[in-house]
């Protein structure tokens, strides 16, 4: 049987015994976490500042399998592929904040709107929702990249636009709940007008639900963002994208240059894997039901 | 002066059953009412009527006389069964007592809030002390008539023994109006100066 | 020595790891010195406010505690300490919990299905029909949902639902809420026949006046511990012994509504010594000391003094 408190010794407060273990689990959290995030930050500011010679063509070296000069091996043209990857995830990181910030502020507006207890709002925001949601996403994509001129800001707005949808719907609910909680019944009996309830009621419980939304907007983003490169309707081929390498990489394939399409395409799949966990960390860190596991 | 239920019925929409019809009651100003009875039988859904929650289906719902007043701080307050639903869970105790506008430091201490209470969030304290901030919020300067439905139901007997002596001093000075929703017929007996017994089935 | 209860809770104490503000991480005692033992054929009703350790009491009979808890001191049924892996194997077989109401069902699955259980052979399914006929269950009843029952009805499915299983002991958390005093003991005739055949009964209560009613005996909670454990009678006639009993007694709208000052205290700063102490009207310095139970007038009482 395992001894009581009074046995185990330690530093009491009551009969509450201090923990001194430093790794506890919600620190291993909060450190893993900020660990993620340093890493895709990181990413980003290498390709930031990798100059243009860095992947300047050269002849003399086409073609190379990995070698420890060239850990990624080198392109057809000579270019070292780690550092077009790298730059490469730095425009799809860049495009994935942007693009999942703009969707997930649409996506609380249309949410908390739709749920302002006004029918017809209601309905019109469920319409544009499933409207959004109704037409493939590829599709969409396509077609508002091209029509905005394809090039970084085509996809920017692309990838905007179309991913909002899911999260607009699960505020949208969440707004409804609290809504009806007897404690803004009570606030409304004390006074209070609506926008004072949706300021101080209602908005700082979206936080979570928010913050975690976006983030998990990031690995789609960065998908889409890639998938429509690959598929000429996004970036500018002279743009180092993930989507660019991936799509020139498919020519070289059956000749056997494996490392043009393997490296770039595991680290996009690791970015995004990044992401998603970073999200699901978050999720436990903000959850009050799991705060204490 | 006081609240009145008139020829009041209720359903919550055309396909469901009603939940009762043509209720009369009637609060006068001072009053103490109690309403016991099994569940199933609406007071719960009246009291929400007679706070202005809930429009009545048919018949009226008249506060001396007139319509409740539709804006403003209402003077009909309802305090509810579980006090950890009609308390935002991510505000300070606090924020709780500054939302009614309310700070009457004899009421608190009659009550038993303690200054640390204050700090602290909903979830780290017990259901009977979230009920004491709740009743506080309650009995700021304008309120009239006061709604208690099963308010003390899920508390101990000494924390609801201590709540209603502090209530019923505030509701005797102030000559307050009381509806007393309970299945605890001893408790409406004791608190309430009539008390309605709504007939078993 | 008198012959031991069918389950003996002796000693328990249960405990959380819990995070501070920040990152602090602490264990925090919620239940300390807890006792109670029940006999086949009675109904102990287990009373106390919120916040007295009762339902943990019945989550760690279950093993149901969840993984940040710790358990002390041990729990025995008859005469074998249940360890975890004893608890899981003796859940839903020989002890049984009554949820509190039929938000525990599942809404899509028609009563009899549920109360026969997975893949029922011919004899669960008789005894199902058995069961449902002694509690007056029509044989209908069986093909509805749970939605479709009333509030009576509900309650005596739920109550087959620990019937079926044969269990010997039969643990029902606040069984009653929102009922009257005399329908609560109406609808809670069905642990009194149960009891009469000879299993054992713990009602969990916040309301000592329901307890009194139906148990034959009293376990009284306060803050983790058990203050007082009486015959049901004593309470009614008011001859409590411990103090915080009496002002139980006194607190009740029948009998004074007169309350004591204070508050129960948390896990997180107990008093020493007795922890009833700081609002006890009979406090003195020897009060300080770890108070034992001890035996009185038939019950048993956590108090040095009492009379």
């Amino acid at each position: 049987m395992n001894p009581t408190a009074s046995e185990k010794g330690g530093f009491y407060i009551g009969r509450a015994r201090m923990g001194r273990r430093f790794w506890n689990r919600r620190m291993r959290l909060i450190v893993l976490t900020f660990l993620m995030f340093a890493v895709i930050f990181g990413v980003y500011l290498a390709g930031a500042v990798l100059g243009e010679e860095a992947i300047a063509a050269d002849f003399s070296r086409k073609g190379l399998a990995p070698s420890w000069e060239h850990p990624f091996g080198t392109d057809m043209l000579g270019r070292d592929m780690l550092a077009r990857t790298v730059k490469g995830l730095s425009v799809s990181i860049l495009v994935g904040t942007v693009a999942s910030g703009v969707s997930a502020v649409i996506a609380l507006i249309v949410g908390v709107v739709a749920a302002m207890g006004i029918s017809w709002l209601d309905h019109l925001m469920n319409w544009l929702i499933d409207l959004v949601m109704g037409i493939p996403h590829m599709v969409l994509l396509i077609l508002i990249s091209f029509s905005c001129g394809k090039g970084l800001r085509g996809v920017l707005a692309g990838v905007a636009v179309t991913h909002w949808t899911g999260l607009a719907r699960l505020i949208r609910s969440e707004v409804f709940k609290i809504r009806s909680e007897q404690y803004v019944e009570v606030s409304k009996k004390l006074g209070h007008s609506g926008r004072w309830i949706t300021i101080h009621h209602i908005l700082p419980h979206m936080v979570p639900q928010f913050l975690i939304g976006l983030i998990l907007l990031f690995p789609h983003a960065i998908m889409h963002e890639s998938g429509l490169t690959f598929l000429g309707f996004g970036l500018p081929p002279e743009q180092p994208a993930i989507g660019i390498i991936l799509s020139e990489s498919m020519k070289y394939i059956a000749a056997g240059n494996w490392w043009l399409a393997f490296f770039p395409g595991l680290m996009l799949v690791m970015t995004v894997f990044l992401f998603d966990r970073l999200g699901e960390n978050l999720k436990k860190i903000l959850d009050p039901y799991s705060v204490h596991e | 002066m006081g609240i009145e239920a008139k020829n009041v019925s209720f359903r919550y929409s055309n396909r469901e059953p009603w939940i009762f019809r043509n209720m009369n009651i009637c609060v006068e100003e001072g009053e103490r009412v109690g309403l016991t009875g099994p569940s199933g039988y609406g007071k719960s859904t009246l009291a929400r009527l007679l706070a202005g929650y809930l429009k009545p289906t048919e018949g009226e719902i008249l506060l001396d006389g007139g319509p409740l007043p539709k804006k403003g701080v209402s003077p009909i307050q309802l305090i509810y069964q579980h006090p950890e639903k009609a308390i935002n869970p991510r505000w300070k105790m606090k924020k709780v007592l500054q939302e009614s506008g309310m700070c009457r430091q004899e009421v608190m201490e009659a009550l038993g809030i303690e200054r640390d209470w204050l700090e602290r969030y909903p979830r780290e304290l017990s259901g009977g002390e979230l009920q004491r901030f709740c009743v506080a919020r309650s009995l700021f300067c304008e309120t009239r008539f006061l709604l208690a439905d099963e308010m003390s139901t899920m508390l101990d007997v000494i924390t609801q023994a201590q709540i209603w002596n502090v209530m019923l001093k505030e509701i005797e000075g102030r000559r307050l109006g009381l509806l007393l929703i309970t299945h605890n017929k001893e408790l409406a007996k004791r608190v309430c100066s009539r008390v309605i017994c709504l007939g078993y089935i | 020595m008198e012959k031991e209860g069918i389950l003996v809770v002796k000693e328990l104490s249960v405990s959380f790891r819990m995070y501070d503000k920040g990152l602090e991480q602490y264990e925090l005692e919620v239940i300390s010195n807890l006792n109670l033992d029940l006999k086949p054929g009675e109904i102990v009703a287990v009373a106390g406010a919120s916040g007295s350790g009762k339902s943990l009491l019945a989550h760690a009979v279950m093993g149901l505690l969840p993984g940040n808890a710790t358990v002390g001191g041990e729990i025995r049924y008859r005469g074998e300490v249940l360890t975890q892996k004893r608890k899981e194997a003796l859940r839903g077989r020989e002890i049984a919990l009554v949820p509190q109401s039929v938000a525990y069902l599942d809404p899509l699955m028609r009563v009899g299905n549920q109360v026969r259980g997975n893949r029922p052979d011919e004899g669960r399914r008789k005894a199902q029909k058995e069961i449902f006929r002694r509690f007056q269950l029509q044989e209908r009843a069986e093909k509805l949902y749970p939605f479709q029952l009333s509030g009576g009805m509900a309650r005596r499915v739920l109550v087959s639902t620990a019937v079926i299983s044969g269990a010997r002991v039969i643990l029902a958390d606040e069984p009653t809420p929102g009922l009257d005093l005399e329908m609560a003991v109406e609808a809670l005739k069905v642990f009194r026949e149960l009891a009469d055949e000879g299993k054992a009964v713990i009602l969990i209560t916040h309301d000592i006046d329901l307890a009194v009613h139906v148990a034959d005996r009293i376990a009284v909670f306060y803050a983790g511990t058990t203050l007082e454990l009486m015959k049901a009678s004593d309470f009614q006639e008011g001859k409590a012994r411990h103090p915080y009993t009496r002002a139980l007694w006194e607190a009740l709208p029948q009998n004074g509504f007169r309350p004591i000052p204070g508050f129960q205290p948390y896990a997180k700063a107990l008093p020493v010594g007795c922890l009833f102490g700081p609002r006890c009207p009979r406090k003195t310095k020897a009060c300080e000391a770890e108070i034992p139970m001890r035996k009185l007038c038939g019950g048993y009482v956590r108090c040095i003094y009492g009379d």
